[in-house]
């Protein structure tokens, strides 16, 4: 297929009847989802969700300042364990991230229709979590203000950065992953915002969206572009992504540190990257489609579908697991042998062992239907994997270090109340940008939706050459 | 105003007529088309390809434009890292060769990838006419149902076999919902 056809990825023949409710038509589907956004009446909830919301977002305010006025010395870290919660909060955000562009790329490239409805959500999950991502290398540089010294720019200092670096690879790669992902997702915003500047009921609402939609019309000619863009720019974003955490892991294997030093870092990275992305997406919509009653977008085989895609990349997370252990021992150097045995009987061993009853084990359970199908057990399973995966870049980061080369230079890492606040302030912001958004966005692709209602069926006499009958 | 005569009324964009299904405006492209018709622009709520295939609207320059983009960030990509590197602060890092290729490969794909983005975004915006403030289409009242359920032809005025009454009427016989004149 070319570039050129690319909107059949659209077409609208061949929809499983299970990915939209039954008895949608245009109107309905424009109706519901824009109504989240255009009510006049802000349910209840929302308001009690932004405001636990911004509470935890006080506290990230507050964490920052402290760091700010003290020092990253309010943390736990010390040398030899330089990068601790920082780090390891960043590997975590920028993973759950990936998910995101995965859905709104990978999949629009491999015509799994089943996206439409989560596209948006997860694309915008995409650009919070590397918000929040980007703030920790950021935090972590000790003089955050002078963070700019990382760009190549001509300065008075005469310097320029080390391009051979793989911690100023991370640079551009997490600010040309968020600016593409922003890109994305707004191209993907332009028609829905024109619906909501076409539907919406006061002044503000138009003169805004109107403004944001840049005069979409719906044109033929201007759908045929929007297609070809849509097209090339999830042809871009899929190496991207997967570009991204490849980088993230050369920060560590491209280094010597027993455990660290590792040629299945990129692979197992980037899996562990979507196993995390999915389980966050799990976790957020489920609630939402309960609470805004969006059963009929969000249907029960989109949550399938997300469960097996968990329990793939789970298994090959447990493959590098293994792997990673088999190559500490294969390798015959000692240091990397005792990371090994450090990791699983060391001081860090509850953490190891529940990243694999996290990671490992309670994912196994879905391979039962039933698992899948119950909404309650799979929110809970996709929170015990975020918690997991939360813990694998634990132990990734924090063993190795405090493991040093020399047993003189061991360290034991304990995280002090900055490190925790810091990480839950983050989810505040996190959870802040995501109420915002649901609030004054759609977060279902609204004309994306439209192609898959029954009424959006092409007759197939239509198919063939035309007549010139009057 | 359909009090006065036709010559003395100010001129139209064009004629613009309304339907509900998509099967019945592709049926509609191919009648104007067939009665000779050429320009005319059709609004949907979503992308239709059998809609731009009836109005002969076959691919467009966008992809040349991103190729470009690409080549441009990377050779811009590779030339700050190889300029920077080599001629204007050359350092030994660990006895690797000031031109490091394998190392310059991560940030040359990485600019690569935001220039040719960002030329698809801007270059589809700028090729589409986009943000255009405003669009005498929208100046009829039920044109907002374009990004809802309806959809709609647009027979412009400019189309050597417009005329007022004859397209109004050849419209009409097409079993529209409603057909209006667009002003300009």
């Amino acid at each position: 297929m070319s570039v050129e056809t690319g909107r059949e990825y659209y077409g609208v023949s061949q929809v499983p009847p299970e990915i939209i409710g039954p008895g949608q038509t245009f109107e309905t589907v424009t109706d519901r989802i824009s109504q989240v956004v255009l009510t006049r009446e802000t349910p209840k909830g929302w308001f009690i969700g932004l405001g636990i919301a911004l509470m935890l977002l006080m506290v990230f305010i507050m964490s920052v300042s402290m760091l700010l006025a003290y020092g990253t010395g309010i943390w736990g870290l010390n040398i030899p364990v330089g990068w601790a919660f920082d780090i390891v909060n960043f590997v975590w955000w920028v993973g759950i991230a990936h998910a995101g562009t995965l859905i709104s790329a990978i999949l629009l490239l491999l015509r799994q229709k089943w996206r439409t409805s989560i596209n948006r959500f997860a694309e915008a999950m995409t650009l919070f979590a590397v918000s929040c991502a980007g703030l920790y290398p950021l935090m972590h540089l000790g003089r955050p203000w002078l963070a700019y010294w990382l760009l190549p720019y001509p300065n008075t200092m005469g310097m320029w950065p080390n391009f051979r670096s793989p911690l100023l690879f991370d640079v551009f790669a997490v600010s040309t992953y968020a600016s593409v992902s922003f890109l994305f997702w707004f191209t993907g915003l332009i028609p829905d915002l024109a619906t909501l500047r076409d539907r919406s009921q006061n002044f503000f609402g138009r003169t805004i969206y109107g403004i944001l939609a840049l005069g979409w019309r719906g044109s033929a000619r201007h759908w045929e572009r929007y297609e070809t863009a849509y097209l090339l720019l999830a042809g871009l974003s899929t190496p991207l992504v997967v570009s991204v955490h490849t980088i993230v892991s050369f920060d560590f294997a491209v280094s010597v540190i027993p455990g660290w030093h590792a040629t299945i870092f990129p692979p197992y990275f980037v899996a562990g990257a979507i196993f995390s992305g999915f389980a966050m997406v799990v976790t957020l919509s489920i609630p939402i489609r309960k609470y805004y009653d969006l059963e009929d977008f969000i249907t029960l085989k989109h949550l399938d579908n997300m469960a097996r895609v968990m329990l793939a990349t789970g298994l090959i997370v447990a493959y590098g697991y293994m792997m990673e252990a088999f190559m500490g021992w294969y390798s015959g150097n000692t240091y990397e042998r005792y990371m090994v045995y450090a990791r699983i009987f060391g001081h860090f061993a509850p953490a190891y062992w529940a990243l694999i009853l996290c990671n490992i084990i309670i994912p196994q359970m879905l391979w039962f239907k039933k698992v899948r199908a119950n909404l309650a057990a799979l929110w809970v399973i996709s929170l015990v994997v975020n918690v997991g995966m939360w813990l694998e870049r634990y132990v990734i980061v924090v063993t190795s270090l405090s493991r040093d080369f020399l047993p003189s230079s061991w360290f034991r890492f304990v995280p002090t109340f900055w490190d925790w606040s810091t990480f839950i302030g983050t989810m505040g912001l996190f959870l802040t940008l995501l109420f915002l958004f649901i609030r004054v966005l759609p977060m279902i692709s609204i004309f994306e939706m439209r192609t898959l209602v029954p009424g959006a069926e092409l007759k197939e006499e239509l198919h063939e050459a035309p007549e010139a009958s009057r | 105003m359909s009090s006065r005569p036709a010559s003395s009324r100010p001129p139209i964009y064009g004629l613009m007529a309304e339907f509900s299904d998509p099967n019945e405006l592709i049926a509609a492209i191919r009648q104007a088309r067939a009665g000779g018709y050429r320009r005319m622009d059709a609004y949907t709520p979503y992308p239709i390809e059998e809609v731009a295939h009836e109005l002969g609207i076959h691919g467009n320059h966008l992809p040349k434009l991103v190729l470009a983009g690409g080549v441009i960030g990377m050779c811009a990509g590779y030339a700050l890292q190889y300029w920077t590197s080599v001629i204007e602060y050359p350092i030994n890092v660990g006895g690797r060769p000031l031109n490091s290729i394998i190392s310059f490969m991560p940030i040359t794909f990485e600019t690569t990838v935001l220039t040719a983005a960002i030329f698809a975004v801007f270059g589809m915006l700028a090729l589409n006419g986009l943000p255009m403030p405003y669009h005498p289409v929208f100046n009829v009242p039920r044109f907002a149902l374009a990004s809802r359920d309806r959809f709609f032809l647009c027979i412009e005025a400019t189309d050597p076999m417009f005329d007022r009454e004859l397209t109004r009427r050849f419209l009409e016989r097409l079993v529209p919902r409603s057909v209006a004149e667009v002003e300009h």
